[in-house]
């Protein structure tokens, strides 16, 4: 089955991508790969969706490119680094320029929304407290939260604890902003509200974001290019546009959310017959 | 024939397990090892910012006061009611007082203390540890760009180091207490040959200083177990609640075995 591919980005300049993942490969147990061969390209100022089922090791690939996890074949950059050079206090010095949000927030719990925020400010930064309080405010202010900022994590609703976790996230405005299932287990209010903020954040702070999800009307919304995998490769690539009139058999399951097609609805079993002992067995 | 291969194979196969059994521990203990170097080496900011380890004195130390303190009266109290059924039948009731602080001091207290220690702090801290790895907030941490080795284990580890001597003091004091109320107030032991005889017997480094020695070095080792069993614990409900078991489980052991070898190393000092 060939990729589908946008012409547009596929000629698309280097010079202003912020990723590149060039034949990366990875498994967790070398005889078991998860990533084949991903190649992609991630333009400064963009937000980028990577889109799968469960499984297909898109997460597994956020986590290469925040050099949490090192690619066993090929070349991964990021920000200008190659990945594959650095060692852990070089990855530590990049990430500084990262934000992640996580599926559930992942907030301290002993700590409430504003500490939170300031987290990062107090463990990078020598700014005075006073300082880092009104900035930590500004930013639950950006995400709606700032009359909920003196609240304990137990105290919030999963969406504001995901909005409270972004405010965290962009607390020292990373350049590129990580997004791992960010509209996992949220009501349409919650989900819509995440959705605008990660692009009006991405858009007003000049970030670059990568958003990992198989949400497809949220992610199709704010994404300005999909990237599709399954079973650990790029299946199909293109904007959103394109993608919905895109007559690739994987794309098409996937965006119609069909329950059979190219991924089955069976897993791979026995013959059923032979299952159910009706080859004569019971004489 | 079938028969003769399984059961031809079998005795290698259980010898493979085994093998692999040892191996793993092995592997595991090397990694704790390697762990415990790496959390001392980057200990810095545990004391550059030690209010950070202040806070967790409060969790492990101030908040297992009660237990500590409510124990160490009963032990005492038993140790008076015990010694002097023992005592009295060679005429002695008075030295009951050398022997409750003896007791306490060299053994009970570090052993004692030690093993509630675990219970109380080395599995909330372990269970801690464990859930901010299931529920992320440590790989949140390290996309942070904070260690979490330095910023969350390594304040835990130094705060049970430091605790636990002080609670084994407490627990001897509160025993010593209850075996004064025990033996003096209750049985009627002569008060002045109490505190008189344990304060001629007990020596301050033989005794004292050799107790506190145990207790520092079991608060080292329920505190390394304890942030370890944490670190390394699969991130899921049974993970956790494996490593919290673990922890109380090999903290003990580990006391008792220690306890042992330490008192024989202070004896053969004592007598060469």
């Amino acid at each position: 089955m060939p990729p589908f591919v946008s012409p547009a980005w596929s000629v698309a300049s280097s010079s202003s991508s912020i990723v590149e993942i060039d034949q990366v490969s990875f498994g967790y147990d070398p005889a078991r790969p998860v990533l084949h061969g991903i190649n992609l390209k991630i333009e400064r100022g963009s937000v980028v969706g990577i889109m799968g089922q469960s499984g297909c090791g898109k997460t597994t690939l956020l986590r290469i490119i925040a050099g949490w996890l090192r690619a066993s074949a090929g070349s991964a950059r990021v920000l200008g680094e190659n990945l594959g050079d650095l060692d852990e206090a070089r990855i530590f010095a990049l990430r500084r320029k990262m934000g992640m949000l996580f599926q559930f927030g992942a907030l301290f719990t002993d700590m409430s929304a504003i500490e939170n925020v300031a987290f990062q400010m107090r463990e990078h930064t020598d700014l005075p407290e006073e300082l880092i309080q009104d900035l930590a405010l500004l930013k639950l202010e950006s995400v709606g939260l700032r009359g909920a900022a003196r609240l304990m994590p137990s105290a919030l609703s999963g969406g504001m604890a995901r909005r409270v976790a972004l405010a965290r996230a962009i607390a020292l405005d990373p350049q590129l902003m990580l997004y791992d299932e960010p509209f996992t287990g949220l009501d349409p209010i919650a989900l819509g509200v995440i959705a605008r903020l990660i692009r009006r954040l991405n858009d007003a702070m000049g970030q670059t974001s990568i958003v990992v999800s198989h949400d497809v009307a949220e992610c199709f919304d704010i994404v300005d290019y999909v990237y599709f995998v399954s079973a650990g490769q790029i299946v199909a690539h293109g904007t959103p546009q394109e993608l919905r009139r895109s007559g690739h058999p994987f794309v098409h399951q996937f965006v119609a959310g069909e329950p059979d097609g190219p991924i089955p609805f069976h897993y791979p079993a026995r013959n059923y017959r032979g299952d159910l002992a009706l080859n004569g067995a019971h004489g | 024939m079938a028969h003769m291969a399984e059961g031809g194979s079998r005795p290698v196969q259980i010898l493979e397990r085994l093998g692999q059994a040892i191996t793993a521990k092995i592997l595991r203990l090397g990694f704790a090892a390697r762990f415990l170097f790496y959390l001392v080496l980057h200990s810095g900011v545990a004391f550059r910012r030690f209010g950070l380890t202040i806070r967790e004195i409060y969790f492990a130390g101030v908040l297992s006061l009660i237990i500590i303190l409510v124990s160490g009266l009963f032990v005492g109290m038993v140790l008076g009611l015990q010694g002097y059924e023992t005592l009295q039948r060679y005429g002695s009731s008075e030295a009951l007082g050398i022997l409750v602080a003896l007791s306490l001091v060299r053994e009970l207290g570090p052993v004692v203390a030690g093993l509630l220690f675990a219970s109380r702090a080395g599995s909330a801290i372990t269970a801690e540890i464990g859930l901010m790895k299931a529920t992320e907030q440590i790989a949140a941490m390290e996309m942070m760009a904070v260690d979490p080795i330095a910023r969350v284990v390594a304040p835990r580890f130094w705060a049970g180091v430091i605790s636990m001597p002080l609670l084994a003091a407490l627990f001897s004091a509160m025993g010593i207490f209850g075996g004064y109320l025990v033996a003096v107030q209750l049985i009627g032991v002569d008060e002045g040959a109490f505190w008189s005889q344990m304060q001629a017997a007990v020596d301050v480094r033989e005794d004292i200083l050799n107790g506190v020695i145990k207790s520092i070095v079991f608060g080292v080792a329920v505190s390394w177990i304890a942030v370890f069993e944490g670190y390394d614990a699969p991130p899921t409900a049974e993970g956790v609640s494996g490593a919290t078991t673990r922890t109380v489980v090999t903290s003990s052991l580990a006391i008792l075995a220690l306890d042992f070898v330490l008192t024989a190393l202070m004896f053969a000092g004592g007598n060469a």
